[in-house]
């Protein structure tokens, strides 16, 4: 059969129903157009944050841990026998990483890969008569900076100033507000050792993540060494890669090798990581049933069309139309509406992802932001074009195929 | 007309159509006929005595339950559907008691519908040819309008023009002057008349107006679906 025929008969029959025409239309139309701002919204975000913390954050930490209790002597010595230990006292072993500039020589050698050492432990932080419990990490700043981007975070100063003001410190800009301490006051540390020191700031960073913000204060390795009172012991190797998908594979084999946990970003945000999983699961449904809705409208309108064309659809049955060529019909009236309903959705889509990207407002949550942070992605206008034709096609096709087994000699007869 | 030899447009042989259902229905019982080129023939009888679904059986819109129907010489039992809908396009027009033009097309388009469905003629081509029909039925001057915009004998004649379309050998009309008054009923009869002996198409036409069916060329007269001579 001709296309143009049935693509004939088709428009003139929607054109025939304008208001049932535009219903139908317009549900596809807003299912599209929020399904393409919405993922656009969602996804934003999503990436943003991921790729602050991949920017933010070390790509791979190697610390003082294992991931498996060593095995015991006993074990060791009867590996084929049925070994129960009851109550058993690990040996008190000294923390940090062993063999730390070893691992830090080995390390440095592979191409595309930097690496810094830290140490890493709690301390309190005395001001003003408030106590604030913070993370103090012990850092070099030459190869901290090759590894994390804490020198492009900071708000005021430098990171050099570690080097060139004694006993300096750098806090979260979250920290500094809680105690009300501004660059340049002097302020009293404490670690679980023990042990006292008055550090000047020097300088405050900000890195849009407000666990790091609330809790992260910077030293120099040596000092961060005294103040745990854990002379040359580093606890945490911070490696940043040219190739941010090597994380995984790369912390892998770090593991095989020196026996330490070594944890890629995607490891160190899982919990964050896992809320867009379920994110997710959430947004696809709900947008989907925006366009479930549209197609009851398309299986609606083409319902009524059938309905009310029986007579023509006997007529063209008469003059030769093959079952197929009826179906053709009305199912194209759904491709019609399922087309032109994406089209106007993307242009409207697009054109509310243009409004959300011209707003602007302050938001603090996992980050910061100004404004919406929208991912615009052809896959949103493919995946939502492609649902919303596929299902006006599928709501179409029932109406047609019940169109298509009339049977022409009950109508014309029962018309005559 | 691409028949080799059509020495019969039409025959149907032992025809029975029964509706099933706890008490079968016959509508059609054991027709035998055979209808030559250029034959106008009326088929009349009473109400419910069968006229129409004969009618429906010779132009392959129904099967029949047993018998066959023949179609310039090609046996029509185990044709498949589609096999059926292609015959009724190319080689049989019909004519309804309701014009059953689609009021969404102008008369003119009416009358292309089978020709673009069939596909033999360009789109120009088509135009032109329902043009001529138009003209030829005397609806030149409406081809653009709705069929809503026009007279019930004015439809009808459209209707006529629609089932020419393709240029079949066989015409078939259900009680086309039912709603018609009787002058503009003679007038579509004289159509027909027409078709029949300057064109060479066999026309079968079902009335139970039995002044008209005496200007055919043959009457069958139907009583309880048989034939009653």
């Amino acid at each position: 059969m001709a296309l143009p025929l049935a693509l004939d008969i088709a428009l003139r029959h929607l054109l025939h129903r304008r208001r049932q025409t535009l219903v139908s239309l317009l549900g596809v139309t807003l299912g599209v157009a929020f399904f393409i701002a919405i993922s656009a919204m969602l996804q934003g975000f999503q990436r943003d944050f991921i790729s602050r913390i991949i920017d933010i954050q070390p790509h791979i930490i190697v610390m003082d841990d294992v991931r498996q209790p060593p095995r015991q002597p006993v074990e060791r010595a009867y590996p084929d026998g049925a070994v129960l230990l009851h109550s058993l006292k690990p040996r008190e072993e000294t923390r940090g990483l062993r063999g730390a500039r070893n691992m830090l020589a080995t390390l440095e050698e592979t191409p595309g890969l930097h690496v810094a050492p830290a140490l890493s432990g709690n301390g309190l932080i005395h001001f003003g008569g408030k106590d604030i419990s913070v993370n103090i990490i012990g850092i070099t700043p030459d190869q901290e900076r090759k590894v994390t981007h804490i020198e492009k975070d900071l708000l005021s100063g430098t990171l050099d100033s570690l080097y060139t003001t004694s006993n300096a410190i750098i806090l979260g800009e979250g920290v500094a507000k809680k105690a009300g301490i501004r660059k340049d006051d002097l302020i009293n540390v404490v670690s679980p050792a023990g042990v006292m020191m008055k550090m000047k700031v020097v300088a405050l960073f900000s890195s849009g993540i407000t666990v790091l913000d609330n809790f992260d204060t910077y030293v120099l390795l040596k000092k961060a060494q005294v103040l745990q009172n854990r002379p040359n012991v580093i606890n945490r190797l911070k490696i940043r890669l040219d190739d941010v998908e090597q994380a995984g594979p790369l912390a892998g084999r770090i593991e095989r090798q020196f026996g330490y946990r070594a944890e890629p970003w995607q490891e160190q945000s899982r919990n964050v990581l896992s809320i867009y999983v379920i994110q997710n699961a959430i947004m696809y449904p709900t947008v989907s049933a925006i366009l479930i809705v549209a197609c009851f409208g398309i299986f609606n309108v083409i319902s009524t069309v059938v309905f009310e064309k029986t007579r023509d659809i006997g007529i063209m049955k008469s003059m030769g139309f093959r079952d197929s060529d009826v179906r053709l019909v009305f199912v194209m009236e759904g491709l019609i509406v399922g087309v032109v309903g994406t089209l106007i959705g993307w242009l409207i889509g697009w054109m509310l992802i243009e409004f959300m990207a011209s707003l602007k407002f302050e938001m603090e949550g996992f980050v910061k932001a100004q404004g919406f942070v929208l991912f615009r992605s052809p896959r949103h206008y493919l995946i939502s074009g492609g649902m919303a034709v596929l299902s006006a096609a599928l709501a179409a096709w029932l109406p047609a195929r019940r169109a298509s087994r009339l049977n022409p000699v009950d109508i014309v007869r029962g018309a005559g | 007309m691409s028949d080799p030899s059509p020495a019969l447009a039409l025959e149907a042989r032992a025809l029975t159509r029964e509706l099933p259902g706890p008490v079968p229905v016959t509508l059609v019982r054991d027709i035998d006929l055979t209808i030559a080129p250029g034959e106008f023939v009326a088929v009349t009888g009473p109400s419910g005595s069968g006229k129409s679904s004969l009618l429906y059986l010779l132009g392959l819109l129904d099967r029949p339950t047993a018998g066959t129907v023949l179609l310039a010489g090609e046996d029509t039992a185990g044709s498949s559907p589609d096999r059926l809908a292609d015959l009724r396009l190319a080689r049989i027009g019909f004519v309804f008691q309701f014009h059953f033009l689609l009021p969404e097309f102008s008369c003119l388009a009416n009358v292309e519908i089978p020709i673009r469905k069939l596909g033999r003629l360009g789109r120009a081509a088509a135009r032109r040819r329902a043009s001529e029909l138009l003209e030829q039925l005397e609806l030149g001057d409406h081809r653009d309008k709705l069929p809503e915009q026009l007279s019930g004998g004015q439809r009808q004649r459209v209707a006529i023009a629609r089932a020419l379309a393709n240029d079949p050998p066989l015409i078939l009309a259900d009680e086309p002057t039912g709603n018609l008054d009787s002058r503009t009923a003679a007038l579509v009869f004289d159509i027909f008349r027409d078709l029949a002996h300057t064109q060479g198409r066999s026309v079968v036409v079902v009335t139970h107006d039995s002044a008209l069916a005496h200007t055919a060329d043959r009457r069958i007269h139907l009583v309880d679906g048989r034939i009653e001579r």
